[in-house]
Order: C-alpha cells, then sequence, then structure tokens
C-alpha cells in the first residue's frame, strides 16, 4: 500500500519549487514510499515514558545582551549576490504581492 | 477594481461583524532579535546586515534578552499567562524578503497567551467598556523590505524584478492577535479603532516601541467575516493587510463590511483571501488567495534552546510595568485642570500625546490644545489623515508661541505660518522670512498706510476728530487689509489717533 499519494508528491513540488512532470509523479511516490517505510523502523521502540526532544542540550534561556556587534558593509554583504543593483539585492519577482 | 458595496445600515440590518485583529509590533531595541546588527531606521540599505539576517551558511542565531523581557512585559500589560516554556519555530516560505527562507517565529507555543484589553467607544448611551480578547502575543523577526521594480502598464511581466534591502530583516517583532471580536455590533468599527489605539497606548506607555504607524513599527491586519445571526456560526473572513493608520483601521472594518454584506446578499461566496487597503480610495483589493492552503511546514527551530521564564523574572516584570494609561489619564487630566468634556474631545481626535509631547516642550496647555484641536486638526480632516502624521514638531508650536507672546506674530498670520510650515517651506522662521510675515511693527510703514487711507476717505477723519472715534475703526481695517494682516491694529489705532491729534 502506498502511504505517500501523486497529490502529495505534487504538494511537496510546489512547496519546494521544483517542476516534477506528472508521468513522473507515481515513480516518486514510491521512492518516497520506500524511504519513510525505512526511518518507520524507529517507531518500533517504545517510547510512552519519553518526553520529546527538540534540542540535543538540555539547556534553556540562552541570551544575548542588546548590545551592537559589527556588521557587514554594503559591498561584503553584497559580494555574493548574483545581481546588485542600488546597493540591493536584485532578485526576480516570484510572487504577485503587497 | 473596486467592486459592489451596500449601506451601512443595510449591513447591520441583515448581519452580525465579527472581527479579529493581528497587530504587529516591531520593537525598539538597539539590536536585531538574533544577531548584534542595529535596528536604526533609515540607514543606507544593506549595511546593518550580517551573516545571521542574511542567512548565510552556518550562521546562529544569539536571542536578544530584551526582545524577550519586552515580549513578556507586552503580555504582562494585557493581562496574558506567561508560558512557562516554549520554544521557537520555523514558519518556511520562499519569498526574497526572508533571505533564510523561514522566519523565526512561534508557532503552537507562544511566550503570551490568554489575555484581554478593555477598550472604551462613544456608543449611543453614552461611553462603554467593551473587552477585546487576546488570543496570543508572540515573538518573530520582521522581514527585509522589497522595492518592486518595472511592472508599470506596458511593460514586460518578466522584466519585473525586485530590489531587497535587509536592514530590516531580523528586527524583533511581537505579534499579538485577539479572539474572535463578536457582540460589537454597528460599533464594531469603532471598537477596532479604540482597541489598536489602547494597544499603541500601551506600548508606547511600556516604552517598547516608538509605535509609529505611518513609519511601520506599528502595524495591523483586520480580518472580517459576517454571520446573518449571532447564533450562526461564524463566516468565511477576509484578511485586510497593511492598515497603517487608526483612521484606517475603522474605514476598512467599515468598507468590508459592506463589501462582504453586498456579496452575500447577491448569493456569492466570500473567497478566504487577503486584501490590500487603498488609503487613497478607502477600498479594499484582493491580493493572495488563500485557497491554496498555505503549507509553512512548521518545526521547532533547533539552533535555540527554549525559553523558560522563571516566575521570579516574570513577577519582577510584573512589579515594574509602568502606570496604565488609563491611569496617567486621569492624572493628565487633573494636573492640566481639564473638564471631561475637553479631556475626551482630546482622546478622540487622538491627540494627547500630541499635546502632552508640545506642552512637555513648553507650549502652554491652552496654546497646544488650541492649535491640535483647532488648526491642524482641521488641515489634518482636510487632508483626510491623522493629525500625527502631519509631522507639526513640537519645536514649531513653541517658537510660534515665543512670536506670539514677544508681538512677532498674531493670530492670522500664525496660521498663515503654519501653512508654509505644512507646505514644506522649511521651519517657522524660514516661513517668515520666505513670505514676509513678520508683524509690522516699524510705524514708519504704518502710518503711511494710515494717510494713504484717510486719503481714500476724507470724511473719516472728520468724524474721528469730531469725536467719533468709532469710525477709527474703518481705517484701522483698511490699514490692516493694505498690510494683509501683519499689523498691530492696537499699534494703528493709538498711530491713527495720535496723528490726528485725537485723546480718547
Amino acid at each position: 500500500m502506498s502511504a505517500i499519494s501523486r497529490d502529495d508528491v505534487s504538494h511537496l513540488a510546489r512547496l519546494a519549487h521544483i517542476d516534477i512532470p506528472s508521468d513522473q509523479l507515481d515513480h516518486y511516490a514510491q521512492q518516497l514510499d520506500a524511504i519513510l517505510e525505512a526511518v518507520a523502523t524507529v517507531s518500533a521502540v517504545d517510547t510512552a515514558d519519553v518526553v520529546p526532544m527538540s534540542h540535543p542540550v538540555p539547556s534553556t534561556n540562552v541570551f544575548r545582551e542588546d548590545v551592537p556587534g559589527p556588521s557587514l558593509t554594503a559591498s561584503e554583504a553584497l559580494a555574493g549576490a548574483p545581481a546588485v543593483e542600488d546597493d540591493r539585492f536584485r532578485v526576480p519577482r516570484i510572487l504577485d504581492e503587497d | 477594481m473596486s467592486e459592489a458595496v451596500i449601506s451601512y445600515d443595510e449591513v447591520l440590518e441583515k448581519f452580525d461583524p465579527v472581527m479579529g485583529l493581528e497587530v504587529h509590533v516591531e520593537l525598539g531595541t538597539n539590536t536585531k532579535m538574533f544577531c548584534g546588527c542595529s535596528t536604526e531606521f533609515g540607514a543606507e540599505p544593506n549595511t546593518h546586515v550580517c551573516p545571521v539576517c542574511l542567512g548565510l551558511p552556518g550562521a546562529l542565531p544569539a536571542l536578544n534578552k530584551i526582545g524577550v523581557e519586552s515580549a513578556i512585559r507586552i503580555g504582562l500589560a494585557l493581562n496574558c499567562t506567561i508560558a512557562e516554556w516554549c520554544r521557537f519555530a520555523r514558519k518556511n516560505y520562499f519569498y526574497p524578503d526572508m533571505p533564510k527562507n523561514f522566519q523565526t517565529s512561534q508557532y503552537d507555543e507562544p511566550i503570551c497567551f490568554d489575555g484581554y484589553l478593555d477598550v472604551e467607544i462613544d456608543t449611543d448611551e453614552g461611553r462603554k467598556t467593551f473587552r477585546v480578547n487576546i488570543e496570543r502575543a508572540h515573538m518573530e523577526e520582521d522581514t527585509g523590505k522589497n522595492t518592486h521594480m518595472g511592472g508599470a502598464t506596458g511593460r514586460i511581466h518578466g522584466a519585473d524584478y525586485s530590489l531587497v534591502d535587509y536592514n530590516r530583516a531580523g528586527i524583533p517583532l511581537i505579534e499579538i492577535v485577539t479572539k474572535p471580536i463578536e457582540g460589537a455590533g454597528k460599533y464594531a468599527p469603532e471598537v477596532a479603532k479604540a482597541y489598536v489605539a489602547a494597544l499603541r497606548d500601551i506600548l508606547r506607555n511600556l516604552g517598547v516601541s516608538d509605535v509609529k504607524m505611518e513609519q511601520g513599527s506599528l502595524r495591523c491586519d483586520v480580518n472580517l467575516s459576517l454571520r446573518r445571526t449571532p447564533q450562526d456560526e461564524l463566516g468565511t473572513r477576509s484578511e485586510t493587510k497593511n492598515v497603517n493608520s487608526l483612521r484606517s483601521v475603522e474605514r476598512a472594518v467599515r468598507y468590508e463590511m459592506t463589501r462582504h454584506a453586498a456579496r452575500l446578499l447577491a448569493g456569492e461566496r466570500i473567497i478566504q483571501e487577503t486584501r490590500h487597503w487603498h488609503e487613497d480610495t478607502g477600498i479594499t483589493t484582493s491580493g493572495r488567495s488563500k485557497s491554496d492552503a498555505e503549507d509553512y511546514r512548521y518545526f521547532p527551530e533547533p539552533d535555540l534552546v527554549p525559553i523558560a521564564p522563571s516566575r521570579e523574572w516574570v513577577e519582577e516584570l510584573r512589579a515594574a510595568l509602568p502606570e496604565n494609561p488609563a491611569v496617567r489619564r486621569a492624572r493628565i487630566q487633573e494636573s492640566w485642570g481639564l473638564s471631561d468634556i475637553d479631556m475626551q474631545t482630546l482622546i478622540n481626535a487622538d491627540l494627547l500625546d500630541l499635546v502632552e509631547e508640545a506642552v512637555a516642550a513648553g507650549v502652554s496647555i491652552e496654546a497646544a490644545r488650541k492649535w491640535y484641536t483647532g488648526e491642524l486638526s482641521r488641515v489634518a480632516n482636510e487632508r483626510e489623515v491623522d493629525v500625527a502624521s502631519l509631522g507639526i514638531t513640537p519645536a514649531t508650536l513653541v517658537r510660534i508661541e515665543e512670536l506670539i507672546v514677544s508681538g512677532g506674530l498674531n493670530d492670522k498670520l500664525a496660521r498663515q505660518v503654519l501653512e508654509g510650515v505644512l507646505a514644506g517651506e522649511g521651519d517657522v522662521d524660514a516661513v517668515i522670512a520666505a513670505r514676509g510675515l513678520a508683524v509690522v511693527s516699524d510705524d514708519g510703514p504704518l502710518l503711511d498706510a494710515i494717510k494713504d487711507a484717510l486719503a481714500a476717505d476724507p470724511s473719516v477723519a472728520e468724524k474721528i476728530a469730531s469725536g467719533k472715534i468709532q469710525a477709527a475703526g474703518a481705517v484701522v481695517g483698511a490699514v490692516m487689509k493694505a498690510t494683509r494682516g501683519q499689523a498691530d491694529a492696537g499699534r494703528v489705532r493709538e498711530l491713527l489717533l495720535e496723528h490726528l491729534g485725537v485723546s480718547e
């Protein structure tokens, strides 16, 4: 039984901004299924008494004082940008928006 | 494109409005939420950025303590419970305003929840208190600023692009979300405005933000839906984004009520979507549709450890909260000696802070009230903006009052000076110099003008000489006219009588 549907694959592809032709959706659904199945072996572990962990270290309240530190210059910040205009990052318009 | 609407009265006959208000407030911390970059407004583009707020690989966030403290103080001032333990979450989305491709926010574990804010509104039965329940207040970060280039009519769609400045990306934000606001009925627009105004007062009073709606440090999203009766389930809502003045909050609620009602009466569905508010035309237009349900794939932020504010810390912050704005108002009213009506006038017109600021700068209470409730309100009303956004500084009013007291200006000229300042012609002295508005205090030109007026109607001189001193009024009037109001009427009268050798 396939747990991942064609619709799931198509939804994930949209979220990840990748194009998957419709004739390949089944192919990826099967692959994702196999991967999930492999990972699912961890669910065999009895976790009834285990508190879910989101961080590997059991610490809380790690704060920084509100004191300004060094920033980059505009030319340093923009050095890796594929396109620059007026000291700003130039990006393609990707969504209709505000 | 504007849509059909129906009259507000008809909406109320047939529907019951429910609102939800989301307010984003930019904190006034020195540094960003997760890095040490400055939050100062108006810097050169991309100069307040670093590997963390640019989302460069390997960069790790470090949480601003004052950001967390401010969030807790806001929660306490809004009567919220403060979480004993909570985490940040990643809100994933593709949009170039967030270079990390996610916004660090809070999802199902907000730091503050279950609060309320009591607001006052004027009703047909007098002033009433209306309780707005607060669902949550959570911490997150602001996004960068996009400037869209091209895209004007006639441009090829593909030629459009955006320029991004990340100075704002990472500035601490607190998002404050109400529970559905029900039962406001016809007062829904007033309740929405009063809530945002009261919230703004509280935030300013806490000193956590400069809460300048016109600069975007306080932004409001208005959710609205209609249902036939209060017993019905909630209708489909629209979410109007970035409604950025108190007046607009009220107008946007009213407009959306009339728009929803028109659609529903025509048998159409309300589309769940974001809408854009247009300040100039007072309408909303369709933005992004939410029918393709958003999926932000929230998950706990692995790079930040949980926050567990100790009860001692929370109580310490609670004990140090400043005077509540309502208490402050009572105190101001007493110290200024204002009647209830005078005080209410200032509050309703949202002028109390401006007047208080002017008074603190040295303007007399009476003059500050007169300028703000009079001339400045009139101009703001004419321009359909908030008085605050006229940008008149206390220093301007201080200077005008100095000149009035010293005789350099009279009321009429002062209004012209203000007009010049409002038109961007410079400060008070610059406008006076450029427009030649100072009171004419040199007797020579006044005497010349008196002689001209007398020559124009010699009979007046005879009347005055024969004891009909009231006839002097006509001459004084003529001189004021000739000097375009720049003479001191009392001095003109003295000179006139002196010139004719008449004593009173």
